[in-house]
């Protein structure tokens, strides 16, 4: 039998079937259909305003040891600037320490005795800030405001002699007791990032549940016994779902630009090429997965093995450099990692092709390797 | 001249951890003959039907299915052969009409919407195609996917248990169905453990622990047994059963309805067992051809002796 057209790869035919077989089933299943729609939104939302890394109106004490006149214009600028809000007086050190581990308070500046006179006579004295670093994110950007505020609030009371005292360094020497202080997180860096996050997770679960699904009906059986190829199988499985992808960008991107005022001003073309590469790349993985997984459970925990370190790893969660030089290597292998710094790029910076060059090939690495993974594992058979 | 064979393996053998689920394996189905599959639970019917289209490569035996190589050419198999597994294995979440097109669609059919309208129509199915498969009646599922698999019109059909739980009206029409497609030139391997569709067969096997025991029409399995059976009617005949069972000499006493079946394989240890009871008022002693259902029953415990 030479007439066999066996020797093709593939026949369109076949992998047409497939995914309008695929198409009809995710429509059916409406509640998963609805947060594929709705997952992207969601946490879009949650980050994008729930989740606001420059809080206002923080609780704040103030300890004054030194009532003097720069003492109150140094505590009527902390309520007047909007990052502060003055809840009250503390008497003591050992108050101010009892009522930031309650929690009642996120700041307590101390003013102490003495500062009056030594910032007369120029001696730069200490203003004690003890912030509460628990959530360090959220005292960061107060903390920077303060050295402002403190200059224009003291500004006006050093006239005459003290004039000298504005120009050259701070007037006050200015302590934060804090314990670190993280990459400024900002909506325009979330917003991107959280695309690939989203992407990640969505595509990677649904091609995993979507072959081991055949398996626990039983409809596998039918399938293997009609001749389909595993690459057919594979691709109209997949096109569906990169189809998903884009609609879930699409989301994204819309709600990025009208909600947070992303601004986007790199190329769409380059986006939605990497786009491409990256969701073909990640359902490669669920592919994978399937292929291993014996039931949807295990595909569904597999695809959160890959998604936990995917998202930890890649510079989404915390600062790519600032990961040891091991978990930075391993992150280098996740698509995700390559595909924040592009998207990034791309949206932010405007960048093209160029600079987004070695970012790309180790997505289409890491997509060729999956794929072929995938294509070896696949059975033809029951055994 | 021998006829073309659809069907034409040799020691064939599965295991599965280990555990030999089929062994030695050997058979040869001529074209256009409905050929049936008996035998106990986890006797490796599925397995070794399985085994035939490609589904499950066995770790022994060579052998031809339609001509072509069951290890190496199963693509081309696939294309040829109809396979109704035993678990309802269509897609509950399509519709009828959409597993009917679904199929049409992987095997490359022209004319899909009018073949898909047709198999309806036989199906009797026309009004409800827009039902979801998995909403449908178990025997109404077993008839969808009779129907879907010969959809394609394939040489060989594979049909495991097609009729479980499938009314005693439909069973007929089932199987006119396939005599029918047989005369077409179909050849047709059903697994059941219904014994009249057995005896609707044009040649039969039986499996017991992986092993083919017998095979060949129906017939001749009776007379290959070597089972002589007495037909025992009357008043208390049934009640006889327990009486007779475990004699030496008496294969097996089983009753049918109010009468009893009483074999066994030497006709003069048979006649001497049964000698106290041939005289009792109210009961009558013919000699009868042993059922189908006596031979495998036979057949299966003496595989149990022999194999376990
Ligand atoms: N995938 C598998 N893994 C392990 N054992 C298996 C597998 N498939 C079948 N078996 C075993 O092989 C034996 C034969 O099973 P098979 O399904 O072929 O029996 P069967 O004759 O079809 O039985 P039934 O009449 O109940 O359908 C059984 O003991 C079963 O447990
Ligand atoms: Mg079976």
């Amino acid at each position: 039998m030479t007439g066999d057209p066996a020797r093709f790869p593939l026949s369109w035919t076949r992998v047409v079937a497939i995914m309008v077989k695929e198409v009809i089933q995710m429509r059916r299943d409406r509640l998963t259909f609805a947060m594929m729609i709705g997952v992207p939104l969601l946490q879009l939302m949650l980050f994008g305003y729930a989740i606001n890394s420059d809080p206002k109106a923080l609780p704040t004490l103030v300890n004054i040891q030194d009532n003097g006149p720069f003492a109150r214009a140094l505590v009527s600028a902390l309520g007047n600037s909007s990052y502060f809000r003055v809840e009250g007086e503390v008497a003591s050190m050992a108050e101010a320490e009892h009522r930031l581990a309650n929690g009642d308070a996120q700041f307590v500046v101390t003013i102490p005795a003495g500062f009056e006179k030594a910032l007369v006579r120029g001696e730069r004295p200490a203003l004690l800030v003890e912030a509460d670093a628990t959530d360090p994110a959220s005292a960061s950007n107060a903390v920077a405001a303060l050295t402002v505020l403190i200059r224009t609030a003291l500004d006006p009371a050093l006239t005459g002699p003290l004039a000298g005292l504005k120009s050259g360094p701070d007037p006050i020497d200015l302590r934060v007791h804090r314990r670190y202080n993280p990459e400024g997180i900002s909506q325009y860096n979330i917003v991107p990032g959280l695309m690939g996050v989203i992407l990640t997770m969505t595509m990677v679960m649904m091609t995993a549940l979507a072959v081991t699904r055949e398996r626990e009906r039983g409809t596998m059986e039918s399938l293997l016994a009609m001749p389909v190829r595993p690459s057919e199988v594979m691709v109209g499985k997949i096109l569906p779902y990169i189809v998903m992808g884009y609609v879930q960008v699409v989301v994204i991107l819309a709600a990025a630009r009208w909600l947070f005022g992303v601004p986007g001003v790199g190329s769409l073309s380059l986006l939605t090429i990497t786009l491409l590469l990256f969701i073909a790349a990640n359902l490669a993985v669920g592919f994978t997965f399937s292929t291993v997984a014996k039931n949807q459970l295990q595909a569904l925990q597999m695809s959160f093995f890959f998604f936990l370190p995917s998202i930890l790893l890649s510079g989404f969660m915390f600062p790519f450099r600032g990961m040891p030089g091991w978990a930075q290597w391993v992150g280098e292998i996740f698509p995700l990692t390559h595909f924040l710094r592009v998207v990034r790029g791309i949206l932010l910076k405007g960048n093209g092709l160029a600079e987004i060059w070695p970012e790309l090939w180790p997505i289409a690495a890491f997509l060729a390797a999956c794929a072929l993974v995938a294509l070896r594992r696949y059975r033809m058979t029951l055994d | 001249m021998n006829p073309p064979l659809a069907i034409d393996v040799e020691g064939l053998e599965k295991r599965f951890d280990g555990r030999c689920v089929v062994r030695d394996f050997s058979i040869q189905v001529p074209k256009g003959r409905i050929f049936g599959f008996l035998g106990p639970n986890g006797s490796g019917k599925t397995t070794t039907i399985r085994m035939l289209c490609g589904l499950l490569t066995p770790d022994a035996g060579t052998g031809r299915c339609l001509g072509f190589d069951i290890r190496h050419q199963a693509a081309a198999i696939k294309r040829r052969v109809g396979y109704m597994t035993q678990r309802f294995s269509l897609y509950e979440d399509l519709t009828i009409a959409e597993n009917l097109d679904f199929v049409a669609h992987v095997y490359g059919l022209d004319r899909r919407r009018a073949r898909v309208d047709e198999a309806l129509e036989q199906l009797g199915l026309g009004q409800r195609r827009r039902q979801l498969a998995g909403t449908l009646s178990g025997g109404w599922k077993q008839r969808l996917a009779l129907a879907t698999c010969v959809l394609h019109q394939p040489e060989l059909l594979l049909l495991d248990e097609p009729t479980a739980g499938v009314d005693p009206k439909a069973r007929r029409d089932f199987w006119d169905h396939i005599h029918a497609l047989a005369q077409g030139g179909m050849t047709v391997l059903v697994s059941t453990h219904y014994m009249d569709e057995a005896e609707r067969c044009h040649e039969i096997c039986y499996l017991a622990y992986g092993r083919l025991l017998v095979r060949g029409t129906v017939p001749e399995v009776t007379a290959g047994s070597g089972l002589v059976t007495w037909l025992v009617s009357g008043d208390g005949a049934d009640a006889l059963a327990r009486t007779l069972h475990n004699r030496p000499g008496i294969a097996m006493a089983v009753p049918f309805g109010s009468a009893l079946h009483v074999s066994g394989t030497d006709a003069a240890a048979l006649e001497a067992a049964i000698a106290p009871w041939r005289h009792a008022p109210g009961l009558t002693w013919s000699r009868t051809e042993p059922s189908l259902e006596d031979v495998f029953i036979h057949l299966m415990d003496s595989a149990e002796d022999n194999f376990q």
